[in-house]
């Protein structure tokens, strides 16, 4: 195997208010290789979007490293870009200025005003918005919305995309559809990808790998399931199909045989 | 209550009468105008009646020998000229109630500018800042209490001069509600639009004008709103102390030679402009917040 893309070392998170420590995540460690698209799937409050952030830059590790191409993130920046749950598009401007906002800040001195105009269509084209342009995010859907999100990040040219719940939000139909587009983008672009979901059909669906946290406080790696099923997928064909029946059978025998979920612990 | 009701129904009933019989004639001609012209009327019939109404009353309080104060007729009589022409030039004292109302304006304008640009860094200083909020907040709610008019000595004593003691009076009016509105609004921005602002990696001039100010607009108008009101309230007290042409000046001169119908007539002035100037802050910030609250 070649030199680690990312690399998250021994990574441990606690918080800590006023008197009390919670240790959330305890000696995380995650190797991931470029172009990879690897889920991280657990039970709600098992620390999956601290681990994310954490990658983010946007929370501070307490111990460990996270190392991107041998160098520490320890802040955060476009090269890690986000896409949130709650799609956070700035709503005072159009969908065009929104992705305007990264294109320009990213880009403002390596590329002209009209390649960057350029790029900005690309992107809300590559998510199918381009149509929206004008906007505002109030007057579009949650789907559309969470594509315009997208949009931003990819404009970023991030080195990884991280993708916090994206699809959380939205109803199982257009669910779909927005997985569908990610697995487009990923197969042209061949992005490296940290997806956080609870959805176990979603994490099989996308994923080269899925990394299964185990409950917390002092979360950990519990398992790593490599989903070998073959590019391109497609939705329909894989519902019979055995190999993404063994995967799903195997996250959804870690979540819920060893690792249930016990209300209010 | 009930008097007002009573003065309703009478001119209520003649109309109504007449109306009856003129849309049977207008609905095939005019189908366009009848729904427009209904939506003036009930906008524009109410305050009328009841502005006729208090009128009537005045009128018939004032109007006995004896009374203290002018009845509408004798202000109608007395100050004529005021109400109908405001911008007349007698001579350098004497001018109409238009260029007096300007003067203060500018007044206000310039002490309100002051006070809006000062009141929106200073709240978004204290709302970005933990520290600058735990030094500055207790200080600024004790002295936003201080009344308007006991600034006024201390501002004439440092400025030694009559119309920059009355701007500053405005600006330290004013400033208050800004401060403090701007600086929940600052409090108030979604941790989301900081992450976004933190991976895009933003400078702080980047994040005041692309975040904060745009997503803190909906509370710094409320603020700045307040603080117009409060401005034109104070501005006329401030100027009857100063001096000059405005129009709080043009009131104590007034009393001081027994024109109370002209007192009137300048009260009419200040409600209408402070109404005025209070929409038209209202105006802007709907203007400038309407992506905001659709999100």
């Amino acid at each position: 195997m070649e030199r680690p893309y990312l690399k998250i070392d021994h990574v441990s998170k606690t918080f800590q208010r006023g008197g009390a420590v919670s240790e959330v995540l305890k000696d995380v460690t995650l190797v991931i290789n470029k172009g990879e698209y690897v889920s991280v799937i657990g039970h709600s409050g098992c620390g999956k979007s601290t681990l994310l952030n954490m990658v983010a830059g946007l929370l501070p590790v307490t111990s460990g490293a996270i190392l991107l191409e041998d160098r520490e993130v320890n802040s955060p920046g476009p090269d890690r870009a986000v896409v949130f749950q709650n799609h956070s598009l700035l709503p005072w401007l159009s969908v065009y200025d929104n992705v305007k906002l990264a294109v320009d800040k990213v880009f403002s001195g390596t590329r002209s005003r009209a390649e960057r105009h350029e790029w900005n269509m690309h992107n809300l084209e590559l998510v199918q918005m381009a149509h929206a342009k004008d906007k505002r995010p109030g007057e579009i859907s949650g789907g559309m919305k969470q594509r315009v999100g997208l949009a931003r990040a990819l404009s970023m040219e991030p080195k990884v995309l991280l993708l916090d719940e994206p699809f959380g939000a939205l109803d199982a139909l257009t669910r779909a559809h927005l997985q569908d587009s990610v697995m487009q983008i990923h197969a042209s672009l061949g992005n490296t990808v940290i997806m956080i979901t609870h959805d176990v059909d979603e994490a099989v669906l996308l994923s080269d790998r899925i990394v299964m946290l185990t409950n917390g406080p002092a979360a950990h790696v519990g398992e790593v399931l490599e989903v070998g099923l073959v590019r391109p997928r497609k939705r329909l064909e894989l519902v019979s199909n055995s190999q993404y029946i063994k995967a799903r059978e195997g996250v959804l025998k870690f979540l819920y045989e060893r690792h249930r979920f016990v209300e209010a612990a | 209550m009930s008097l007002p009701l009573f003065k309703n129904d009478e001119p209520l009933v003649k109309p109504a009468a007449r109306v009856l019989s003129l849309p049977a004639r207008l609905q095939k001609r005019n189908l366009t105008f009848g729904p427009i012209l209904r939506k003036i009327a009930t906008a524009v019939v109410p305050p009328l009646v009841t502005v006729i109404a208090l009128l009537l009353i005045w009128q018939i309080l004032c109007d006995k020998p004896g009374a203290t104060l002018p009845a509408p007729t004798v202000v109608w009589k007395e100050a004529k000229d005021l109400i109908v022409d405001p911008f007349f030039v007698y001579g350098t004292q004497d001018v109409g109630l238009g260029w007096r109302v300007l003067v203060s304006l500018e007044r206000v304008g310039i002490g309100f500018g002051f006070a809006a640009v000062a009141g929106i860094l200073v709240g978004c200083l204290i709302g970005q800042s933990d520290w600058a909020m735990r030094g500055l907040d207790p200080v600024f709610q004790v002295l936003r209490t201080v009344p308007p008019l006991a600034w006024l000595p201390i501002s004439l004593a440092a400025f030694r001069d009559s119309s920059p003691s009355a701007i500053f009076v405005i600006f330290i009016t004013a400033i208050w509600p800004i401060i403090i509105n701007t600086a929940v609004g600052i409090r108030n921005i979604p941790m989301d639009y900081r992450n976004v602002a933190a991976v895009l990696r933003l400078n702080a001039f980047e994040f005041f004008y692309r975040i904060m100010i745009p997503s803190a607009a909906p509370y710094i108008f409320t603020g700045l709103r307040i603080g117009i009101g409060l401005a034109w309230l104070a501005i006329v007290a401030a100027e009857m102390l100063t001096g000059g042409v405005g129009i709080g000046f043009f009131i104590w001169d007034a009393w001081n030679s027994s024109r109370l119908p002209d007192i009137v007539v300048a009260l009419v002035y200040i409600g209408l402009v402070g109404f005025v100037l209070d929409r038209m802050v209202g105006f802007l910030g709907n203007l400038a917040t309407r992506g905001t609250a659709a999100s």
